[in-house]
């Protein structure tokens, strides 16, 4: 098989303040394939994320991006080619302009220029956000800040995107929109949520991380379907919702 | 209050401004020491968090109120250097975008809310931290001991700079005397705020206070196996 | 809340004063007032004429006398000072409506008031014409240090986030029943501006993640 996009082999992780979150993950995610992590709060996803472009370093275990070892010489390239959308837009953008925001990536990476702006508005296109190219990004409502912070990643090119809750504090209509952009989309990528229709909906594959270990993988049918296992992770699909039918 | 243009004279509005900028220049460098590659964001932020609190208001008796001014306060969270940093940016945007503070008064302004209260306020917590005995739950009284000295000589310097470039004829003593008394009050007030403020983070996250930053002891990792 | 563009801050428009380059208005603004503080005070008619430059440029500038008026209340303090003045200054003494005020309190009052006052009003023509983008590029290309800039940057960008949490905490502690009225509510607030501390200092650590996940290593590049 070829060498996986990511390749996590036993990362256990202690916070300074003595909290351990992860205790020996292992995951290797493929070249075009979509996983879904699912878990319950406090089940360690945020770190786990945090340890894929090397912001967080495991402190037993090794992760790798493409064969690269996530280590300090390789931080620049690692995260050139791990893109991360977090959680909160706000977190993510805070130039004065949706243009800044994009460039901030690609002006890191060197990029200037008519490539750059070639590049801001390719990737604001691909997020159908390109109208709003010179507004403040505190001014754009919250599922439009959402599909900007997408294209603060796609602007890298990067070789997987990792979303953090993707779906969280969006109105139906906007995840909706999401969703259509994230499946037309021609990455790799990983999505960390307990939204599990979304989930479903998004990635053929999914892994279960609860305490800090990977506690089962598979189709994300498969594992949505198996009340033992979803029931000892504290995973639970919305209420009248039947996986079966979608 | 912030200084207004016009209260102070050309000349010495000038020679504050070089005061400032020279704090500032030493800030700059220490606050990399203080924050590494997390100071833009984190300062910037902690500035919004100061003029934030500076708006609330604390109600004092017959509807007045005072507000915090918060140089001791920052100092002591986030450290001196990022304090000042702060504090300065804090007053060039209110003189700048709310026009609160004039202009020429600027680098008044941060001599006497940034430098004089970052500096007095800092050196005065550590002072009382090595009297005091070393327990966490000393943070917060040593914070407001820094606060209220640093509010007096907040006070006690604009009498000074009053007394070089001040346009209005007042008595030296009665300057002094009436500001001091005033600012006394104020700082008592400063005091008990940050006193409160300090103690409810210390309780939740010292790791966050600048100021009561220990050594947190490292454990070892465990593994754990999964049949899955 | 909030223009359609810029900033609440900012009075959006497109007069010439608007399309100025910043930092030769804040350049502009910094010499006018040096002018006006080193004008003795003897010199009626000079503030007169300060006066008449700052009506031409609002004139012009197209911004609502209203809109400054409003937010020329900043000013309160400096007023109560100026009041309080002919009590506490020395030197010869005038009755006034039979109360005894010092002469050069008055003279003094008078003055700081109108220089106070040309001050207020040229700042807040400078926030209301300027964008506080371009009035940031317009610093850097005064020589104001980069990393200041940024500082200021994340400032005015987290600004309304930052208040709007205060208020939301406001909001809370209210629906619970509390209002602040005398100084034993103070452990209430004061445990409020902790909160909102422990907020922005998490906050300013997730925007660094967010910054340095692409690339950021420190460096200011613009």
């Amino acid at each position: 098989m070829s060498t996986p996009v990511l390749d996590l082999q036993s990362v256990a992780f202690a916070y300074p303040d003595g909290h351990q979150a992860l205790f020996g993950v292992d995951l290797h995610v493929h070249r075009g394939e979509r996983v879904a992590v699912l878990g319950p709060n406090g089940a360690g996803k945020t770190t786990l994320v945090l340890h894929l472009n090397g912001i967080l370093a495991p402190g037993r275990g090794t992760v790798r991006v493409s064969g690269l070892p996530v280590v300090k010489e390789n931080l620049a390239e690692v995260r050139r080619r791990v893109g991360i959308v977090f959680q909160d837009p706000d977190d993510q953008l805070f130039m004065g302009s949706v243009r800044d925001d994009v460039a901030f990536g690609p002006r890191n990476l060197g990029i200037r220029g008519a490539e750059l702006d070639r590049r801001v508005m390719a990737a604001l296109d691909m997020v159908g956000m390109a109208d709003f190219v010179d507004r403040p990004p505190h001014h754009l409502s919250f599922g439009q800040r959402r599909r900007v912070a997408v294209a603060t990643v796609l602007v890298m090119e990067p070789e997987i995107i990792v979303l953090d809750e993707p779906s969280s504090n969006l109105d139906p209509a906007s995840r909706r929109e999401l969703a259509d952009i994230l499946t037309g989309l021609d990455v790799t990528l990983m999505m960390v949520t307990h939204d599990l229709p979304y989930a479903l909906q998004l990635c053929p594959r999914a892994v279960v991380l609860s305490d800090g270990v990977i506690a089962a993988q598979g189709r994300t049918l498969d594992i949505l379907t198996d009340d033992a296992l979803m029931a000892a992770h504290r995973l639970e699909l919305p209420y009248g919702f039947d996986p079966h039918r979608c | 209050m912030h200084v207004p243009d016009g209260f102070l004279d050309a000349p010495t509005s000038l020679a504050t401004a070089g005061v400032a900028v020279a704090g500032i220049a030493v800030a700059l460098r220490g606050a990399r020491r203080e924050l590494d590659d997390r100071v833009a964001p984190l300062a910037g932020i902690i500035a919004t968090f100061v003029f934030a609190g500076q708006m609330i208001n604390f109600p004092v008796a017959g509807g007045t109120s005072g507000h915090l001014m918060g140089g001791a306060l920052t100092a002591v969270l986030v450290g001196p250097y990022t304090g000042l940093l702060c504090m300065t940016v804090v007053l060039a945007v209110q003189a700048l975008m709310f026009a609160d503070g004039g202009i020429t008064a600027l680098g008044t302004n941060v001599v006497l809310m940034g430098v004089v209260a970052v500096v007095v306020g800092y050196a005065v917590f550590r002072g009382a931290l090595l009297v005091l005995p070393r327990r966490i739950s000393m943070v917060a009284p040593a914070a407001a001991l820094g606060a209220v000295v640093s509010v007096a000589a907040s006070a006690a310097t604009f009498v000074l700079l009053y007394s070089v470039g001040g346009v209005v004829p007042i008595p030296f003593d009665t300057l002094l005397t009436a500001m001091l008394g005033v600012h006394v009050v104020i700082g008592v007030g400063e005091a008990v705020i940050t006193f409160v403020v300090v103690a409810g983070i210390v309780t939740v996250r010292p790791d966050l206070v600048h100021g009561a930053r220990r050594l947190v002891a490292t454990r070892e990792l465990e593994t754990r196996l999964v049949s899955a | 809340m909030g223009a359609p563009h810029g900033h609440r801050l900012h009075f959006h428009g497109h007069s010439p004063l608007h399309r100025a380059p910043a930092h030769l208005k804040v350049a502009g603004l910094v010499g006018f007032m040096l002018v006006v503080v080193a004008t003795p005070l003897a010199w009626a008619p000079s503030f007169a004429a300060y006066a008449v430059v700052l009506g031409v440029l609002v004139a012009v500038s197209g911004v609502p006398v209203a809109y400054l008026a409003r937010r020329m209340v900043v000013e309160t303090p400096v007023l109560v000072f100026a009041a309080v003045l002919p009590f506490v200054a020395s030197g010869p003494e005038v009755e006034v409506a039979g109360v005894s005020l010092s002469e050069p309190g008055l003279l003094a009052a008078a003055g700081l008031l109108t220089k106070a006052t040309l001050g207020v009003l040229a700042s807040l023509l400078l926030a209301a014409t300027t964008d506080p983008r371009d009035l940031l590029a317009g610093l850097e290309r005064l020589r104001v240090p980069s990393q200041l800039v940024q500082i200021m940057g994340f400032m005015v960008r987290y600004l309304e986030i930052v208040t709007d949490e205060l208020r939301r905490m406001r909001t809370a502690r209210e629906s619970r029943g509390f209002t602040a009225r005398d100084p034993r509510h103070w452990p209430v607030l004061g445990r409020s501006v902790g909160a909102l501390f422990i907020r922005s200092f998490e906050r300013g650590e997730r925007v660094h993640l967010a910054m340095i996940a692409r690339g950021y290593d420190g460096s200011a590049r613009r």
